[in-house]
């Protein structure tokens, strides 16, 4: 049995410990905005926060987050109105999406380290989030937006 | 109830809380797992954006197309697959437009495969254009019926009635599209030589296409996890399947399995041979498992002992080279153009210029891998994924099931990427296999390295560019011939059109050698590639044919301009004179040729083609048509790259492009197709592509496949020709012109001329080499 939190509330599961946390928290907790997409770390897709930090979910053990805090982006914000999120509709970041909750959340996380990114920066962080339809340029600019519309304070992601 | 609402409600049946979450190995605190997760309360129909549900009872439908309901909400069925170019949105708006409906009451509503929508399929940059005349038709029966029926209500005659965001107006007085949809219950409909004849709104009058402040329906859903996949879709009672990938895509046979390791995995069931009398699939092994963790865990310990097919040691390289024997012999192949005199032109010519160019495999690497849910309840077999081409699918589903058409049903689902990868819908047979072996509902998804195996990849190509001329060095005659693998004979034959000697041809495997400039007599030979037709699926990829096709006929154009000591620019718009064939033709190609010559004179002005720029840095130019001839999208672009001559790597700063798709219906969304069909072609021209190892393509993921990423992405300047033509396609072109423009600008910079696909830079060291050696 592993324990933690997940989008504030306690999660017990009873699954192998080797079980990566993506298949845990879309086939078990039954959330599936968090995607499958290589499987090996490289896409970021299945980008979670763990203790606040952007973790790839699909080569975390779950035995890893016993104990932790995870936030997926069912859990970024009771709204869906994290600045990161407002950002990304109001420039019209997503085409197929399917990457999408990634990059937010490895948005959101990259906002809480630098709160005014530059563009080395950006490209430092977001340079792990594989986007097929190549949605980049509106990715770079909603991270400026975001950070603009947070006045540069670290965000609460 | 629609459909999707019934498999939500089959979803929360089996939860006790009804909260859509499995209870299996799952304990949670005593809270609403709504609340807790925020979770939507009500059940969602997933494919509708907004997520407003289906229109109930007393909606009135002109067409197939939309429905009025009574409270005025306005439902636009849409065929085609959202893979990311929020097509439901820009279709829609079409038919808003015409109706002129209030924007804020229109639902989009993917649907099922139903013989009454005619051919579904989503590909070739079609969509628009193919559904502009009908959406228009359709929305003009629903104003006009509407329009009728409030006159009546208001008590004057229609021809006093106009209608403006969702009323019909007259006499001073206005009453809603719903109100008259409750009150006067209309129930007009048209014959299709009625629609055909409807007036039109006169372009000037349109409010939503070309609305540049419409958000697309669709993105709210895909920013907060809410958005539904094929590799979401969940049943009660499913089972996860992941396939064990035999070591040939065709003609492997099971010798045996030994499935002892893979027992030890708990939640393992078993394993299954899948035998599929459709032949699509040949010689997979499915692990089933209680959960995919457990499934891909099985399947990488089940030992299979396959007896390979014989493709089983063939290269990139055979292929290439047989590409490149089929081209050097004169017979074979299909004609597309051979126009009068090529032969004997070239037999007088004074010189000739014959070059090859090649392109290596490229990967579709949708990031969601394909997967799809199968079962069978109450004798229809449901197949639910995301696919872009319905009709195609299912009479191969009918054929491996053995079960009629109308006996099986898809149903449509987000895609997490096409790119032409789901035309193709072979993922859905094996999952329907199992199914029908063990009675019960099986989810199949591919992991990464197994989607990448058997991917319907971009074939390797090889083509041949020869150009006559005249003793002043004019053009006076020209042969283009390539010779690929073919996607449309391996898959859909019935699709493929007749040469001009009446023999079939892939047009998916030629399209762009047939341009639209002057050249004196032309041939244009289609050659399908049977080593590469054997070896793997050849696929349809963004752009398809012209996105490689482009990397020899205008790579080609600026080698001849450049032994000519002419201008690459000034070069190609003498030659796109808009005379014969290619002077267009209405309303799809009105202008022809000429209108290619525009977007390259903008796109060279833009740019500030001729001005002074750094060591080893230098634009280069390129232009193309689009997808096809008779439905061209008239696009040029202007690279500017930096050579590193350290490194031999090539930096692309800046893409200019410039592009006549005619009317544009979605300003944002063709600037975002735009955007990424472009880096697309970056992609392909310095990041990505692989190569067949032992009848597979070598890479399986990231770790050695590489597109382009955030920080490779150059600045972006796009630009839109402003006219009311017929509106053309804009999914792929974006992709055609870049990688010619990245091979041109590299000439330009550092003087090597590149003719493989991707440029990677051992390659232009050593093309820097060579040339240092030549020329000390």
């Amino acid at each position: 049995m592993t324990s933690f939190r997940l989008n504030g509330h306690d999660i017990s599961v009873d699954v192998p410990e080797d079980t990566p946390l993506l298949w845990v928290i879309r086939d078990e907790i039954g959330l599936t905005g968090t995607k499958f997409g290589c499987g090996i770390g490289m896409c970021g897709a299945c980008t979670v926060h763990v203790g606040g930090r952007a973790t790839r979910s699909c080569i975390t053990p779950v035995s890893a987050v016993e104990g932790a805090d995870i936030t997926t982006i069912e859990g970024l914000d009771p709204a869906g109105t994290h600045p990161v999120q407002e950002a990304w509709k109001d420039l019209q970041v997503p085409q197929c999406g399917y990457c999408q909750s990634g990059q937010i959340m490895q948005a959101a996380s990259l906002l809480k380290d630098f709160p005014q990114p530059t563009d080395e920066d950006i490209d430092a962080v977001m340079g792990g989030s594989l986007c097929r339809c190549m949605t980049y340029i509106r990715i770079r600019d909603a991270i400026k937006k975001a950070a603009a519309a947070t006045g540069g304070e670290p965000s609460n992601g | 109830m629609g459909k999707f609402g019934r498999i939500a409600l089959g979803q929360r049946a089996g939860h006790a809380d009804g909260s859509g979450l499995s209870r299996r190995g799952f304990l949670m605190a005593a809270v609403g797992a709504g609340v807790m997760f925020g979770f939507p309360a009500a059940p969602r129909a997933a494919q509708q954006f907004p997520a407003t549900g289906l229109p109930g009872d007393g909606a009135f439908e002109p067409t197939i197309w939309c429905a009025i309901a009574p409270d005025g909400a306005i439902t636009v069925n849409i065929i085609r697959a959202e893979m990311g170019q929020h097509v439901g949105t820009a279709l829609a708006r079409i038919i808003a437009d015409e109706m002129n409906a209030d924007w804020s009451r229109v639902t989009i509503n993917y649907v099922d495969s139903d013989p009454k929508w005619g051919l579904m399929v989503t590909g070739g940059s079609w969509s628009v254009w193919m559904t502009w005349d009908v959406f228009r038709q359709a929305g003009a029966a629903a104003r006009i019926a509407l329009t009728e029926a409030g006159a009546t209500l208001l008590g004057i005659p229609a021809a006093q009635c106009t209608t403006r965001n969702g009323m019909v107006i007259g006499g001073g007085r206005s009453i809603g599209y719903g109100d008259i949809v409750a009150r006067a219950h209309p129930a007009r409909s048209f014959t299709p030589d009625e629609l055909a004849k409807l007036p039109l709104k006169p372009a000037a009058d349109r409010h939503l296409i070309g609305n540049k402040d419409l958000k697309a329906l669709d993105i709210p859903a895909k920013t907060n996890g809410t958005a539904l996949y094929g590799i979401d879709a969940k049943v009660e009672g499913m089972v996860y399947a992941r396939p064990k990938m035999p070591p040939t895509r065709y003609g492997a046979r099971v010798r045996s399995v030994d499935d002892s390791a893979a027992r030890a995995v708990k939640g393992y069931q078993r394993y299954l041979v899948i035998e599929d009398p459709s032949e699509v699939v040949q010689g997979w092994v499915v692990a089933i498992a209680s959960t995919y963790s457990a499934a891909i865990r099985a399947a990488d310990l089940l030992k299979v002992d396959w007896i390979p097919g014989e493709t089983i040691n063939v290269s990139e390289k055979d292929v290439i080279d047989h590409g490149r024997t089929q081209i050097d012999r004169k017979e074979g192949g299909v004609m597309v153009f051979d126009d009068k005199g090529v032969d004997s032109t070239f037999a007088a010519a004074a010189s000739v210029f014959s070059q090859d160019y090649t392109c290596a495999s490229v990967m579709h690497y949708q990031l969601e891998p394909t997967n799809a849910l199968a079962f069978e309840k109450d004798g229809i077999f449901e197949i639910h994924a995301g696919n872009q081409w319905q009709s195609l699918i299912l009479p191969t589903l009918a054929k491996a099931l053995g079960r009629p058409e109308k006996s099986i049903v898809l149903r449509s689902y987000l895609l997490g990427g096409g790119f032409g990868r789901r035309l193709n819908g072979d993922y859905m047979i094996p999952a329907a296999l199992a199914s029908k072996a063990l009675g019960k509902p099986v989810k199949l998804i591919l992991t990464r390295s197994d989607d990448m195996q058997f991917d319907s990849f971009r074939s390797p190509s090889i083509q041949r560019i020869r150009v006559a001329f005249d003793g002043s060095k004019a053009i006076t005659a020209m042969e283009y011939h390539a010779s690929a693998g073919w996607p449309t004979q391996v898959m859909a034959p019935a699709f493929m059109p007749k040469g001009v000697d009446g023999k079939p041809y892939d047009p998916f495997a030629i399209a762009g050698g047939d341009h639209w400039y002057e050249v004196g007599p032309l041939r244009v030979r289609a050659l399908s590639n049977d080593l590469a037709n054997r070896t793997f699926r050849p696929g349809w990829l963004r752009s398809v044919s012209p996105g490689w096709v482009s990397w020899g006929l205008e790579s080609s154009w600026d080698e001849i301009a450049h032994l000519q000591g002419r201008d690459p620019v000034q070069f190609r718009l003498e030659h796109l004179t808009g005379a014969g064939r290619n002077k267009g033709e209405a309303p799809d190609s009105t202008g022809g040729a000429l209108r290619q010559a525009a977007v390259i004179r903008r796109v060279a002005e833009k740019a500030g083609w001729g001005r002074p720029l750094p060591k080893d840095t230098a634009l280069g130019i390129a232009s193309t048509f689009g997808q096809e001839r008779g439905m061209p999208t008239w696009i040029a672009c202007a690279a500017l790259v930096h050579v590193d001559r350290a490194t031999g790597i090539v930096r692309c700063q800046k893409l200019t492009l410039v592009v006549d798709a005619g009317t544009i219906v979605d300003p944002d969304g063709a600037r975002a197709q735009t955007e990424g069909a472009a880096l697309w072609g970056l992609s392909m021209a310095l990041f990505e592509g692989s190569e067949i190892v032992g009848g597979l393509p070598r890479d399986r993921n990231l770790n050695t496949y590489t597109p382009l990423r955030i920080a490779d992405v150059p600045e972006m300047d796009i630009e839109f020709v402003t006219n009311t033509e017929k509106p053309t396609g804009l999914g792929e072109p974006g992709t055609t012109p870049i990688a010619p423009a990245i091979g041109n600008a590299i000439f330009n910079a550092v003087g090597v001329r590149m003719r493989h696909l991707p440029i990677r830079p051992a390659d232009v060291l050593r093309a820097l080499k060579e040339k240092g050696a030549s020329a000390a």
